[in-house]
């Protein structure tokens, strides 16, 4: 099987980290619910928080998701804070109220906030009282999403993680693949799959409660996203091996994936080509047309997703441009370690943030297309830097052969955009 | 604990950041945790600001929290002076830093810094948005305002334009324009577009226009008890409000004021006789108590509407909206519940809704046309045109804002004719609105979709629709099927009638006919 191969000046994983601490410009891990809602259809999200809380989820989400959605947020209110057991009591209260008027709900997440972590509203205790009160119906769980404890795609780390423990026991030799896709890209996925006789394919989340994930010490995971530390620490926890691969994106990203599992699973090259060979091409295809505004130019990622490192490798290996800075709010090196392999050598590997440091070294390297978040980015584009907001990285389907296309075009875009553009006044 | 969805207004630092963001060479030194750096996108997304929000935040983790985050504050705070130069800072918490009492305002004061520091004092728990500017904005009047002789000429200030402010924009360059008409010079306008120093200028004004009570009242307020500077209580959205402001500003400044009217467009365009169709259209008015109050005005005295329900989210102008709606004979609906909102749209089944954001989502799924006229808005209502609210301009472009989602005239006869037509059948909706026509399905909740026959519960009493009856209202256009079947029911229930038959619903028609 044709695996990446390293790159000849070297790869990023020994290359000095600048690590940084000071004001950050990112999501806390609340708006990881936005997508996670939408993906696990019978699960309530409930936020307790504040009134901040829920202005963020509003104002994340963009749009709003009219209906009614599947999260809200507990504002806790001056009473709360003044006597815990009363907060206990009007959050049972509250939680009643949901579960009697949405009853198609099956399992409740009660997500902690940096004022409940702050007040220290155990909301552990709270999910087993509750998940006692409305058994067998209703499962509840907890995990934080707090901005002191959690970056962005964080939350949904900790969501995923917080589902481990309560995994039933398998003893079977499963593949179980982790993290939220687009329903579209997880069917793909399961196809290639399949075609390389892989299965039966587990999935976390599921699509609901009752489904069949389940874990023990014959289960290998894999994981789609770069964000999962603690869901791939829960795992190894239930006794399951990780398969360790640079993440889906772009042909090679996705072809390096697919390996390691089906070498995993003893699949002969025939079959792994038989399977792979065709989305290859239409993916190496797709790509060299989007791509065309990327050759030669540079490119420099603001920390926010942790999706950084892996882009940052298909943008320099499959689309021809040059990093200069790669900045993740974390490195994990078990989780990023195959793809900073294969990044090559030379772009300053960044973790955490100063932000006002981070935008004076934007500002002289000018980079050609800067990766940052939705405050940043009006604002350096004013100042004639041309951006890519990440926060539509995660919103999109961007995984695998049939999106590896679409990923480039999302960064090719807005460089597209400005070249068409003819707005300078008339010398 | 109160479960929330939606919220009309955000939390109180963020009305702060909206004074902070609409000034210039302030700086807002907030203590809050990463998360909360959201905000800034309010003002680069959905305002399309091309500076980012003049806001440093500690972003103080958990791993901080048993340490030290007093002086993680202090160090951003010296830091956020010695990079951004401002010449006054504001300090404060957030909803999470006012829990760890680190006490941002001495904190900053013990720093020893050769600018202004204004400390602000916003509880989380129990105030929001509006409440945060205002406040914010009359802690830094307070602070910075220095006493000095009146401007020659007569001058006034414009007082409660924000960063994200509905409009606020343009209302700025209407009402300055007003002004000079008048021979008015605008001496400060504030918080938008001031600098420290210029708020340290605002004595030097005869009088001040409160643009918006929301976020300038304590500040007008203020200014009047300590510079006995008059402030005007008329906002002049609609053209009589326009009108009284003028008069207003006249006995302020004990003046004969004349104003020339050719620009104002709207009595004309809705005298003329495509706008008889506007007649009696049934609107329900909810938003900040201010636009409310306006719209409800010139709701019913421009437009010719019958104003079927009023109400705002901003306890604060609770009171003002509960006595107008007496005026109207209504009974003010007072929440920031937008379940509560759509529900008593939902059971009066307007024609039109004038609203925020939220009401435009809650019309989308009921099938009501819906205008917004207050804040919260979204991204598409912050327009690259000039478009104002207040002024003559303004009432220009409210009466095109109003008509904009409604069928027009000439079209809501074709579509009663032609009912059977393929192209015209009603649920095709306003033929200028071409992908947003309302769907079908989006009348279900008002419409039970039985078979035959359509059991409802009005109150004790079990209302029997028969078949023919309901057929009958089928064919009656989308845009007025609501207020039929309304008008049928309360017919019938007024008669003791259980059952609904065609005849009824033509009672009904005939009773009610105006
Ligand atoms: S950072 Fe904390 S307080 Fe702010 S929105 Fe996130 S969880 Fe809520």
């Amino acid at each position: 099987m044709n695996v990446p191969a390293l790159t000849s000046s070297g790869g990023c994983r020994t290359a000095p980290v600048l690590k940084e601490r000071g004001q950050r410009e990112v999501f806390c891990g609340l708006t990881g619910i936005i997508w996670l809602h939408r993906k696990m259809q019978d699960a309530f999200f409930l936020v307790v928080g504040s009134r901040t809380c829920a202005h963020l989820l509003q104002s994340a989400a963009g749009v709003m998701i009219f209906a009614e959605p599947r999260f809200g947020t507990a504002i806790l209110e001056e009473a709360d804070l003044a006597g815990l057991a009363d907060a206990h009591t009007e959050l049972d209260r509250e939680v009643d109220r949901l579960l009697s008027r949405r009853p198609d709900i099956r399992q409740l997440f009660l997500v902690g906030s940096c004022p409940s972590e702050v007040i220290k509203l155990d909301l552990h205790r709270a999910a087993e009282r509750l998940t006692v009160k409305h058994a067998p119906h209703v499962r509840v769980l907890n995990y934080s999403g707090s901005g002191i404890e959690t970056t962005f795609t964080q939350g949904e780390d900790a969501c995923l993680a917080c589902m481990v423990p309560v995994l039933p026991e398998t003893q079977a030799r499963e593949l179980l693949v982790v993290g939220a896709l687009p329903d579209v890209v997880e069917d793909q996925m399961l196809t290639l799959l399949a075609a390389m006789g892989i299965g039966p394919v587990r999935l976390l989340p599921a699509h609901r409660v009752d489904e069949t994930t389940a874990v023990g010490p014959n289960t290998v995971f894999a994981l789609t996203q770069p964000f999962l530390g603690d869901t791939h620490a829960a795992l190894q926890n239930r006794g399951a091996r990780h398969i360790s691969a640079p993440f889906p994106f772009g042909e090679e990203g996705t072809t390096a994936w697919l390996a390691a599992i089906a070498a995993e699973f003893g699949v002969d090259k025939a079959t792994f080509a038989a399977a792979t060979d065709a989305p290859r091409a239409r993916a190496r295809k797709a790509i060299a047309q989007a791509s065309e505004h990327l050759s030669g130019k540079s490119v420099f990622f603001f920390p926010d997703s942790q999706l950084e490192i892996p882009l940052a490798r298909f943008l320099t290996r499959e689309c021809g441009m040059t990093a200069i800075e790669v900045g993740s709010p974390y490195i994990h090196d078990a989780l990023h370690g195959p793809d900073l392999d294969l990044l090559p050598a030379g772009p300053q590997i960044s973790e955490g943030q100063d932000v006002e440091k981070q935008l004076d070294r934007v500002r002289a390297a000018r980079p050609d297309l800067t990766v940052c978040g939705l405050g940043l980015a009006n604002p350096l584009e004013a100042e004639g830097l041309t951006t890519k907001w990440a926060i539509e990285l995660v919103f999109t389907p961007v995984h695998f052969y049939e999106q590896a296309g679409d990923l480039a075009g999302l960064f090719s875009r807005p460089i597209r955009r400005r070249s068409v553009l003819k707005l300078e006044a008339a010398e | 604990m109160k479960l929330t969805v939606w919220t009309y207004e955000g939390p109180p630092h963020v009305g702060a950041m909206r004074v902070a963001t609409a000034m210039k060479g302030l700086h807002y030194v907030l203590h809050a945790p990463q998360g909360d750096t959201y905000a800034d996108l309010l003002f680069t997304m959905i305002e399309r600001r091309n500076h980012r929000p003049p806001v440093t935040y500690t972003t103080f983790q958990a791993r901080d929290l048993g340490s030290d985050t007093a002086t993680l504050f202090k160090d951003a705070a010296r830091d956020a002076v010695a990079r951004f130069k401002p010449q006054a800072i504001i300090v404060g918490a957030s909803c999470t830093a006012e829990l760890i009492q680190d006490d941002p305002g001495g904190l900053a004061e013990a720093l020893g810094l050769d600018i202004p520091v204004i400390p602000l004092d916003l509880p989380s728990y129990q105030r929001k948005e509006n409440f945060g500017a205002d406040e914010t904005f009359y802690q830094i009047v307070k602070t910075l305002a220095k006493d000095q002789p009146k401007t020659p000429r007569i001058s006034c200030n414009l007082l409660g334009a924000t960063a994200l402010g509905f409009r606020h924009r343009d209302d700025v360059e209407e009402l300055t324009g007003l002004l000079a008409d008048l021979g008015i010079n605008v001496n400060v306008c504030a918080p938008l577009g001031a600098t420290p120093a210029d708020i340290a200028r605002l004595p030097a004004a005869h009088f001040n226009v409160l643009m918006y009570p929301e976020t300038g009242e304590q500040a007008a307020r203020w200014l009047e008890k300590t510079y006995g500077q008059p402030f005007t209580k008329v906002v002049p959205i609609g053209v009589g409000a326009t009108r009284d402001f003028i008069a207003e500003i006249g006995e302020i400044t004990k003046k004969d004021l004349l104003i020339d009217e050719s620009r104002l467009r709207l009595p004309w365009w809705t005298r003329s006789v495509d706008s008889t169709y506007l007649t009696g259209k049934r609107v329900f008015i909810f938003g900040d108590g201010t636009h409310v109050a306006a719209h409800a005005r010139i709701a019913r005295d421009e437009m010719g509407f019958e104003v079927v329900g009023i109400g705002c989210y901003n306890r604060e102008m609770a009171r003002p909206v509960r006595a107008l709606a007496k005026e109207f004979g209504l009974e003010a609906l007072i929440t920031d519940d937008y379940l509560a909102v759509e529900e008593a749209i939902e059971t009066l089944a307007p024609e039109m809704i004038l609203g925020t954001q939220m009401e435009r989502h809650i019309g989308k799924r009921l099938g009501i046309p819906c205008a917004v006229i207050s804040a919260p808005v979204h991204v598409q209502d912050f327009p690259a045109r000039y478009s104002p609210q207040m002024g003559f301009e303004g009432a220009n472009v409210i009466f095109d804002t109003l008509i904009h989602p409604l069928v027009m005239g000439l079209e809501e006869h074709l579509l009663t004719m032609f009912r059977e037509d393929f192209e015209f059948h009603d649920a095709a909706g306003a033929s200028h609105h071409g992908g947003h026509a309302p769907k079908p399905v989006a009348t279900e909740a008002v419409e039970d979709s039985a078979p035959v026959e359509v059991v409802e519960a009005t109150g004790t009493d079990v209302m029997v629709w028969l078949a023919d009856a309901e057929k009958e209202l089928k064919k009656i256009p989308f845009f007025v099927r609501g207020k039929a079947r309304r008008n049928t029911e309360t017919y019938a229930a007024s008669k003791g009638l259980q059952q609904i038959s065609k005849d009824t619903l033509y009672e009904a028609k005939a009773h009610y006919a105006r």
